[in-house]
């Protein structure tokens, strides 16, 4: 059963990814200028750039190209950098650990953070606390992702030096100091996340909390944290878990800011540092890659719904 | 809607009293207590408006004048915040800046509302336009709004119009689906389908029927995708994607503050300062016109 439904999902998102990738093809197809003429070099011949143009296929129609790059990347195989030469799946994979340590760190960060912060605000509806919560958020959402890092570098690393200003650890060189690189960029980066995610629990917890089977939790005498966070908490959890899924996109755009902040050598960088020389297949290739990520967490996510609330079925 | 009218009736038909502590609140002092939020994000976006508006006035500094003499000057009375790298008057950049932050917010919620608005209601009343948007749209949104506005920006040439181009694309797909999804509840409505009944064509339809049923949502999201807007522009400018370096946005100016900013922090700073006091008088704003227009939509989001 279970099964089944993974895979009609799975399915469904194979059209989607089609469109993505064919977006991600076309923009190199549309860029200006000729690539064979910019590996030909000031010096070639007509001739010469145009043998470079054939050997490169560019000479064949838009469609043929688009199904031969799409073969090329079910071999994983996502081209070569402009710059250096270089294989564009081997390029990501050598970046992918710090962007996929970051994320995740700042995933549990937010989610730790966020969540109980979202409950109390919404068992204390209209208090102080909540007051104050909602006004955090509303900040959340207006700093940008980069003036969090910066203040954050500024006060911590730079003043009270606590903390290294920047860089990454990859986590062989030891936890601690993986994790002390880690800290000032999880908590910038998950600003947002966490107005997001405190915000949509509270919503999801005060329908929940006006419950009949609530009001009978608190009449059989249950601790207010057990209603909270056993009771009401589970029956909250799928839009909470929806926002988290979704804003996986902020998570992923907020990467390549904050990795600039920080000089963390991830797929940010490796981004930022492309689009400055104008490597375009690193940037296609970075962009399906996140694309897909995006998907497959949000393909989770559905799945999830499923242990979440068993009334749901595929 | 109504609530706020009849809160303007009552209180100037209030007669005036002689007593100060018991003196009713005029009806601007009522609404404001009502809906404090438009009233300090509207408050502080036309102050924004103002500083980009009479800029000239503000500052005599030319943004883009270079005086090597002065480079990297700490502040003082000529240069309120000192100079830049290049000699530039950090001042007159950052109030100039405002210019090109409030008119990429405006223009992408605009570009984006109208697109976002002509797919809604297409997809929402053609079955076969629908399938096919609603794919694209799929598409778009499986990409984040970032990486697809840098991946537009990356292959046209550095302008604030490409800029603003590539976000507006980046946003308009949830525009596009929150029409869509309103056009789709509207359409089942009995004043709608009793106009069908009585063969009033399909643009009446949409005119008088549809669309003002869609705005209190529309403009709730174009405030939102204004706010987003202004912080993609920064980000895009900061990491090198966006407006061209001889423009003095605010994400350029924090972008140039970046190679001294632990000895001169307030380089990265007081542009970061100004633009999130702007993105965030645009996100109160939306909050209250949210909670004003829509008090259902309150429990939402």
């Amino acid at each position: 059963m279970l099964l089944n439904a993974i895979l009609k999902r799975l399915l469904a998102t194979v059209p989607v990814l089609l469109g993505v990738a064919l977006f991600v093809f076309s923009l190199l197809y549309i860029i200006p200028g000729d690539p064979a003429a910019l590996i030909a070099g000031d010096t070639a011949t007509p001739e010469e750039i145009a043998r470079i143009r054939s050997s490169l296929g560019l000479d064949r129609s838009f469609w043929v190209r688009f199904a031969e790059w799409l073969l090329q990347i079910l071999h994983g195989e996502l081209g070569t950098s402009i710059f250096s030469g270089m294989s564009v799946s081997h390029l990501i994979g050598q970046r992918l650990g710090p962007t996929l340590s970051l994320m995740s760190l700042t995933l549990v960060v937010a989610i730790v953070v966020a969540v109980p912060m979202g409950v109390l605000a919404a068992w204390k509806q209209g208090t102080m606390l909540d007051r104050l919560t909602m006004m955090g958020a509303v900040f959340g959402f207006s700093v940008p992702v980069f003036v969090v890092g910066y203040l954050l570098a500024y006060v911590f690393a730079v003043e009270l030096s606590w903390l290294p200003v920047q860089g990454y650890r990859p986590l062989s060189d030891g936890i601690w100091e993986w994790l002390r690189h880690l800290i000032l960029p999880s908590v910038a980066l998950g600003g947002i996340y966490i107005a997001l995610i405190a915000r949509i629990t509270r919503t999801a917890m005060l329908e929940v909390l006006s419950q009949d089977y609530v009001r009978t939790a608190k009449a059989k005498g249950l601790g207010q944290m057990n209603i909270l966070f056993r009771h009401a908490l589970k029956n909250a959890a799928v839009p909470v878990v929806t926002v988290i899924g979704i804003g996986v996109a902020l998570l992923i755009g907020g990467a390549v800011a904050t990795e600039s902040v920080f000089s963390i050598p991830g797929l940010g960088r490796l981004t930022v540092d492309a689009i400055l020389r104008r490597d375009y297949p690193i940037i296609q290739g970075v962009i399906l890659f996140f694309s897909m990520v995006y998907l497959l967490v949000n393909l989770v996510v559905d799945m999830l719904y499923v242990i979440l609330d068993p009334r749901i079925r595929y | 809607m109504n609530a706020c009218t009849t809160e303007f009736q009552t209180g100037g038909q209030m007669p005036p009293d002689l007593f100060e502590a018991e003196r009713p609140r005029g009806p601007i002092a009522l609404w404001v207590r009502h809906h404090p939020a438009i009233a300090w994000g509207g408050g502080l976006l036309v102050l924004m408006a103002c500083i980009a508006l009479l800029a000239p006035l503000i500052t005599s500094y030319d943004p883009a004048n270079m005086t090597p003499m002065l480079r990297g000057k700490k502040p003082s009375w000529a240069h309120l915040f000192g100079t830049d790298m290049l000699g530039r008057d950090v001042f007159a950049r950052v109030i100039y800046g405002a210019r090109i932050s409030l008119m990429v917010g405006f223009a992408v919620a605009v570009i984006a509302t109208v697109m976002g608005v002509a797919v809604g209601i297409v997809s929402g009343f053609f079955r076969f336009a629908d399938t096919i948007i609603m794919r694209i749209t799929d598409g778009l949104m499986s990409i984040p709004p970032i990486l697809l506005a840098i991946a537009l920006t990356a292959i046209s040439r550095p302008s604030v119009t490409n800029v603003i181009i590539a976000i507006s694309i980046a946003e308009m797909p949830r525009m596009g689906r929150l029409v869509r999804g309103v056009v789709l509840s509207l359409r089942e409505r009995p004043y709608v389908m009793a106009a069908q009944a009585a063969g009033t064509r399909l643009p009446k339809i949409i005119l008088r029927h549809i669309l003002p049923n869609t705005l209190a949502p529309i403009m709730v999201q174009a405030t939102y995708i204004c706010a987003a807007a202004m912080i993609t522009e920064a980000i895009l400018s900061f990491i090198g994607a966006g407006a061209p370096t001889n423009i003095p946005s605010w994400g350029n100016i924090i972008s140039e503050g970046r190679a001294v900013w632990q000895l001169r922090p307030y380089l990265v700073f007081i542009p970061a300062v100004f633009l999130s006091i702007t993105v965030l008088a645009v996100n109160l704003l939306g909050d209250g016109l949210r909670d004003a227009l829509d008090p259902r939509m309150a429990k939402r989001v």
